[in-house]
């Protein structure tokens, strides 16, 4: 049997579409829940000075790098949805996978970063610090891996010019996680 | 825009009722789990409150109760009446079902998605009721789950079931997560033709606002659950001074979320209180725009008082003034809310239909709860209340009226347009006198006790020779039997609630003669809910108007 969307869905008292909706309450709550963690970190460093030894050993490099590959990630995302704009599904299409690709290189380079960090014995319960950045950073990633997920399935979709629509949505949700990373990187990365 | 009853062939009764994406159907499981998870929390005081009035006696189905099990009895009552009772009643429940006949569309906006945030909060269920079963048994650390109690086995010698426990309230979170993203939305987008923002009836503002506090509450104790669970399953040192934690980073966490959650029960009882209050006066809602502003402002303040929890957890003194003054402050609006739903009241035709006895009977006894709480919101008071019976009678005498009175007046309300029957009147009153009567009589003794020195969370006073004296120990046992009075007299509401479902009175579209659209489709309504989808000319509560010659004035009349 297949689900008959409601026409409640399609209405839009507001003026904006409930998709858009739906995805800012989403991030609203995704910032709450970043945002307890990060000020809790920031409270514990505050009070431990000697943190900085620890937070010597995070690679500048890796972070530099992924930072930079999640801004052009970020990038490809406009452009995506600047494609659906000028009807055009299957440049979105490549677009989309182009910020994939930037998600999966995020991944790759922390996974490189991360076994280095570990097999030199800066794991979860060397120091709270390590508690803290892999457990922000891994959350993060979580977070970088739905988003993979959700924007291919959406890509199959708009090669079939089927709800062009979640472009726009998947690109907000992405811009969020960048977000994120960009707190990331200057607490656990810069102010050591 | 006219028709939209189901377009769907004949579904079978998987699809129907067990894998339902109809928002009706959905609030009916939140509702009977729900029912099903109370019954679990009244057995576990039944058992805890037996051992308090007749210390080391066995307990009629449960035993000798032991020290731990106590515990364990006293944490996951409070836990699962809160997680599993009072929020899927209030919120999923009535929000689930109204949300959409309210605003006058089909369905929810996201029905899989409300059907996936059932299924996570099913499990939830069972993996709450799963904790019991794990070898150590359940948590017993209290709700507030504080470290190092609830992180270190060695204390709580409940390693399983301390995770569980967490895994369990986790994942409630998350479905009311969901869940609150189809409210919010539906409520915003999908309304009738012609509503506007102030013809929005009170109870769907209120589900929406609690579900925007529960948004934004509830992120830091995700982060810091999270961190819970490192503690607990990798020895992580979060909260353990001894790695460079802090256990009371916990306890900002928690009760950074635990205050708001307070509001985001108590905001649908109002709802469900405002709605009656209006039809059985037959009176417009007193101050419609002050009800929503207020309850805005509460919202927001809601935010500002949660260390009045800590006073004596060691919080510098000077931070605790500052939470005794936002404490205080807050009771200001709930107080003006109290005089307008009064105001509503006054010079009203009024009704003492069931629903309308459970509505009053929430105002009267939520505004015991409400001015007991202000000795304990002033810090110095506090002090000597902190962890004794005066703050659980307090609590109770809130969350009661919440959970469980404006719960009943909601039942008893919109029965008829959920199963098209009327329930009993006759057995309605006898539920309510028997339930209201033998809650005071539960709680009064409470505080007295608690003013007595009585702390919370002993499982044998015997053991305290301050506290063993007779006339204390009397009024335990008092309690104790009011208690189980209270619990024979829920035994006429499941009987009239079943009896009711084939022999009850055939209700109409509109028994009550309210003007909420809810009341202008057959009930109950079919899928897709409207034959043919309403439009909105005035505002909620138009009852009484001079001039007219009916007392009410459906919103979706033309004129």
């Amino acid at each position: 049997m297949s689900f008959a969307q409601p026409m409640a869905t399609r209405r839009s008292s507001t003026g904006i579409s409930t998709g858009k909706l739906a995805v800012w309450w989403v991030i609203v709550s995704e910032i709450v829940i970043f945002g307890g963690l990060l000020v809790s970190y920031i409270l514990y460093r505050l009070y431990h000075d000697q943190w900085s030894s620890e937070a010597a050993h995070t690679s500048l490099i890796a972070g530099s790098i992924n930072t930079f590959i999640l801004l052009t990630s970020s990038l490809f995302v406009v452009l995506s949805h600047r494609a659906i704009e000028d009807k055009d599904p299957q440049k979105a299409f490549k677009y989309l996978w182009y910020t994939i690709f930037g998600g999966l290189g995020f991944l790759v380079v922390k996974s490189i970063e991360w076994t280095g960090e570990i097999t030199h014995g800066f794991v979860m319960t060397k120091s709270l610090f390590w508690a803290f950045y892999y457990t922000a950073a891994g959350l993060h990633a979580l977070h970088v891996i739905a988003g993979i997920i959700i924007m291919a399935i959406i890509s199959f979709d708009i090669k079939k010019n089927k709800n062009l629509q979640r472009v726009e949505y998947i690109g907000n949700y992405w811009h969020f996680v960048d977000i994120v990373w960009i707190f990331l990187f200057p607490l656990l990365y810069i102010a050591k | 825009m006219t028709s939209s009853a189901s377009t769907h062939s004949e579904q079978s009764f998987w699809q129907k009722y067990i894998f339902s994406t109809d928002h009706k159907v959905i609030a009916l499981q939140y509702f009977f789990t729900g029912v099903m998870m109370a019954v679990v929390g009244a057995f576990l005081v039944y058992v805890f409150r037996m051992q308090l009035a007749f210390p080391g006696k066995e307990v009629l189905g449960f035993g000798v109760v032991s020290s731990g099990e106590y515990n364990a009895l006293v944490t996951n009552h409070g836990t699962i009446m809160i997680f599993w009772v009072a929020m899927p009643m209030l919120i999923a429940t009535f929000g689930n079902y109204l949300i959409p006949l309210m605003v006058g569309c089909d369905d929810m906006v996201f029905p899989r998605l409300n059907r996936l945030s059932f299924q996570i909060f099913f499990l939830s269920a069972l993996v709450m009721l799963a904790s019991f079963f794990v070898p150590g048994g359940a948590f017993g650390g209290a709700w507030t789950a504080y470290p190092p109690l609830s992180t270190d086995p060695n204390y709580s010698l409940t390693p399983a079931g301390s995770t569980f426990w967490v895994l369990a309230v986790a994942l409630e979170f998350v479905a009311f997560l969901i869940g609150g993203i189809n409210f919010i939305t539906t409520a915003m987008n999908s309304r009738a033709p012609g509503m506007k923002m102030f013809d929005i009836p009170i109870i769907v503002w209120m589900i929406v606002i609690a579900s925007i506090l529960f948004m934004a509450s509830v992120g830091p104790l995700i982060a810091g659950a999270v961190m819970l669970l490192f503690d607990q399953l990798l020895g992580v040192g979060f909260y353990d001074p001894s790695k460079g934690g802090d256990p009371i980073l916990w306890q900002h966490l928690f009760w950074f979320f635990g205050h708001p959650e307070v509001y985001v029960v108590l905001l649908p009882a109002l709802g469900i209180v405002a709605e009656i209050l209006t039809v059985f006066s037959r009176k417009k809602l007193f101050g419609y725009k002050t009800v929503l502003y207020t309850t805005i402002a509460t919202g927001v303040l809601s935010f500002f008082v949660w260390a009045h929890h800590q006073f004596v957890a060691g919080i510098d003194p000077r931070m605790a003034n500052v939470f005794t003054v936002t404490t205080i402050l807050i009771s200001i609006p709930i107080a003006e809310l109290c005089f307008v739903y009064i105001a509503t009241l006054y010079k009203g035709s009024i009704e003492f239909t069931t629903p309308m006895l459970f509505a009053l009977a929430f105002m009267a006894e939520f505004l015991i709860g409400g001015v007991t709480g202000i000795f304990l919101g002033s810090s110095g008071s506090d002090i000597y209340f902190h962890d004794t019976s005066f703050v659980v009678a307090h609590f109770h005498y809130t969350f009661f009226p919440i959970s469980i009175i404006a719960v009943f007046a909601g039942v008893y309300y919109w029965y008829p347009k959920m199963f098209g029957r009327k329930m009993s009147e006759t057995l309605g009153k006898i539920h309510f006198w028997g339930t209201i009567i033998s809650f005071n009589l539960i709680m009064i003794p409470l505080f007295y006790l608690g003013a007595a020195g009585q702390h919370r969370r002993v499982y044998n006073y015997e053991h305290f020779s301050e506290l063993s004296k007779p006339y204390l120990q009397d009024l335990r046992v008092f309690a104790t039997v009011s208690m189980i009075v209270m619990l024979v007299f829920q035994v006429p509401f499941f009987y009239n609630f079943i009896m009711s479902l084939f022999r009850g009175e055939k209700a109409g579209k509109n028994p009550w003669k309210a003007n909420t659209l809810e009341w202008t489709t057959v009930s109950p309504p079919p899928h897709g809910n409207f034959a043919e989808f309403p439009k909105v000319y005035r505002p909620p509560y138009e009852y009484s108007v001079p001039g007219r010659k009916l007392d009410y004035w459906p919103q979706n009349e033309k004129a």
